[in-house]
């Protein structure tokens, strides 16, 4: 019963995971850029909620002001900063580095900003008992939150999915992903699409920013900690493939339970341990995009 | 008025001029096939038509209207739809998909979906595929028919036949004679003679980027042709 209980708390831990690595998956599968500020803007999306929440705001309603918020600062960040840093490494030996620098110092300037602002004290989003609300299923409990989590991210990853297979936008947005030259010859703008890529990236990033400020303790610095297990739920699950995301999160939430299980002081060392073996075994992950672009 | 009309276009990458002050016009329902030699600086006047590079001199006007410091996805709005040297399809979109592409502009006009299978009828048994799988000559229909689905003033066609086998290629520009012969405007740069004179109302020869020979397909001597391909000066008697 223990071990069921720790794989099903596991794959709700991997909810969140999931919810986390979305954005970062996307961003990285239509760019090839990997945001390493994923975290902290995270982290940044949870303050903002609970700035609105201080000011009187219930936190469904922050959450709706936010996750646009985001988006618009998904779409500036990536016309004025990641833009020019794409462009300039096109052509060169340091390819991709350009926009991971770039990504690496938004991380740590706003990591420090939101020390400055926030301090180094943790905070959490008040949940009205939601957080510790729990069902029982068949003698295991399970966490509401968690449960909601999950769901949310199947539905997100969901969306986004059906999003780019089904719209024109998102045919386009794939269509830039495997050659953005040859999207400009059918008339798709790709700075412009890479905008819309990082904006949807950042609304789901928001969202997740918010479910991790209502089941955790956050401060500034555990952007860190989110960019690491959101970027192994990632690799693990292949990049550029969303629904390799969602179970990536799953297997390293299942394997921290499971290892915490083992051993109470072992659970993130297991997720690790697991994220090596995939990297070792199958380095395109789970479930890799079936045509390389 | 021209339907496409370049005006003194210079084109470098880097250092190195490609093309060199060349002047050229289409007019309306009009197929002109430039031709030359590899390096003689025809894909990268195609370039420099469709915005994928721009020219650092001359211009370039559509129906009168200059397009020439406008970027490729701005043209293709306009209406300039370039078939890319080496297909350039979308690996992980299907046929259809591909072909979706070119509706992205929505420019409207004769060509959709069902034209473009009528056109290319095996593409239709194959819609599902994606692009990756497909045969050179397969690919290059679908960007043929991706071009087409922008409903383009002008069609710029760049090197239909490279890589593909003749019984292909043939097959090709039967289609590309169909499609010019309904009335689009195009503009052929091809190496192959005999594909380019099968389609072509006019020639224009390039070598070393500049024109070396301007001269109407019908009557053509082939040998002239040949001799403004390499540059080579024939002395009378």
């Amino acid at each position: 019963m223990d071990w069921l209980n720790a794989g099903v708390q596991g794959v709700l831990l991997g909810g969140q995971y999931a919810l986390l690595a979305c954005g970062l998956s996307l961003i990285f599968g239509v760019m090839r850029i990997v945001n390493l500020a994923h975290g902290v803007l995270a982290v940044l999306a949870a303050y903002l909620s609970l700035v609105l929440v201080q000011q009187g705001l219930p936190l469904w309603l922050a959450t709706v002001v936010v996750v646009p918020v985001f988006a618009a600062l998904g779409y500036a960040l990536q016309r004025g900063l990641f833009n020019p840093a794409l462009a300039r490494a096109r052509g060169r030996a340091s390819g991709e580095l350009a926009p991971l620098l770039v990504s690496f110092g938004v991380a740590v300037a706003l990591t420090n900003l939101l020390q400055e602002v926030f301090s180094a004290d943790t905070r959490t989003l008040p949940t009205g008992g939601l957080a510790s609300a729990g069902l029982a299923v068949g003698g295991l409990s399970v966490g509401v939150l968690p449960l909601i989590t999950l769901v949310v991210a199947a539905a997100v990853i969901a969306g986004v999915q059906l999003y780019l297979a089904r719209t024109s936008t998102g045919r386009a947005m794939r269509a830039v992903a495997d050659d953005a030259g040859a999207a400009a010859m059918t008339g798709v703008d790709p700075r412009h699409m890479y905008g819309v890529a990082t904006a949807l990236g950042f609304a789901t990033l928001a969202l997740a920013g918010v479910f991790v400020g209502m089941s955790t303790q956050f401060s500034p610095g555990s952007g860190d900690l989110v960019l690491l297990f959101a970027f192994e739920a990632v690799i693990i699950g292949g990049l550029g493939s969303l629904w390799g995301t969602l179970l990536g999160g799953i297997v390293l939430g299942v394997a921290q339970t499971v290892g915490a299980q083992i051993d109470p002081q072992s659970g993130v060392l297991a997720g690790h341990l697991v994220f090596l073996a995939v990297l070792l075994i199958r380095p395109g992950g789970l479930m890799p995009r079936s045509v390389q672009a | 008025m021209n339907a496409l009309e370049a005006t003194d276009l210079t084109v470098r990458y880097g250092d190195l001029t490609a093309v060199d002050r060349v002047t050229l016009t289409l007019a309306e329902g009009e197929t002109l096939a430039v031709l030359g030699a590899n390096g003689a600086g025809k894909s990268t006047l195609l370039a420099a038509l469709a915005g994928t590079h721009l020219p650092v001199s001359g211009s370039v006007l559509l129906d009168g209207e200059p397009v020439g410091r406008l970027p490729a996805h701005r043209r293709v709005r306009r209406g300039i739809a370039l078939v890319p040297e080496g297909r350039r399809l979308f690996g992980s979109l299907t046929v259809e998909e591909n072909l979706l592409m070119g509706r992205y502009p929505r420019r409207a006009g004769q060509w959709d979906l069902g034209a473009v299978y009528d056109m290319f009828p095996q593409l239709a048994d194959m819609k599902d595929r994606r692009g990756s799988v497909l045969s050179g000559g397969q690919q290059q229909a679908v960007a043929i028919g991706r071009a087409l689905l922008a409903n383009p003033r002008v069609l710029l066609l760049d090197e239909v036949s490279l890589g593909l086998a003749p019984t292909v290629v043939a097959q090709l520009y039967d289609a590309v004679r169909r499609i010019t012969a309904s009335g689009t405007t195009a503009l052929v740069v091809e190496q192959d003679l005999d594909q380019a004179l099968r389609v072509a109302d006019r020639v224009q020869c390039l070598l070393g980027g500049r024109t070396v020979l301007e001269s109407p397909a019908a009557g053509l001597d082939r040998d002239t042709v040949a001799d403004a391909y390499f540059g080579i000066t024939r002395r009378a008697g």
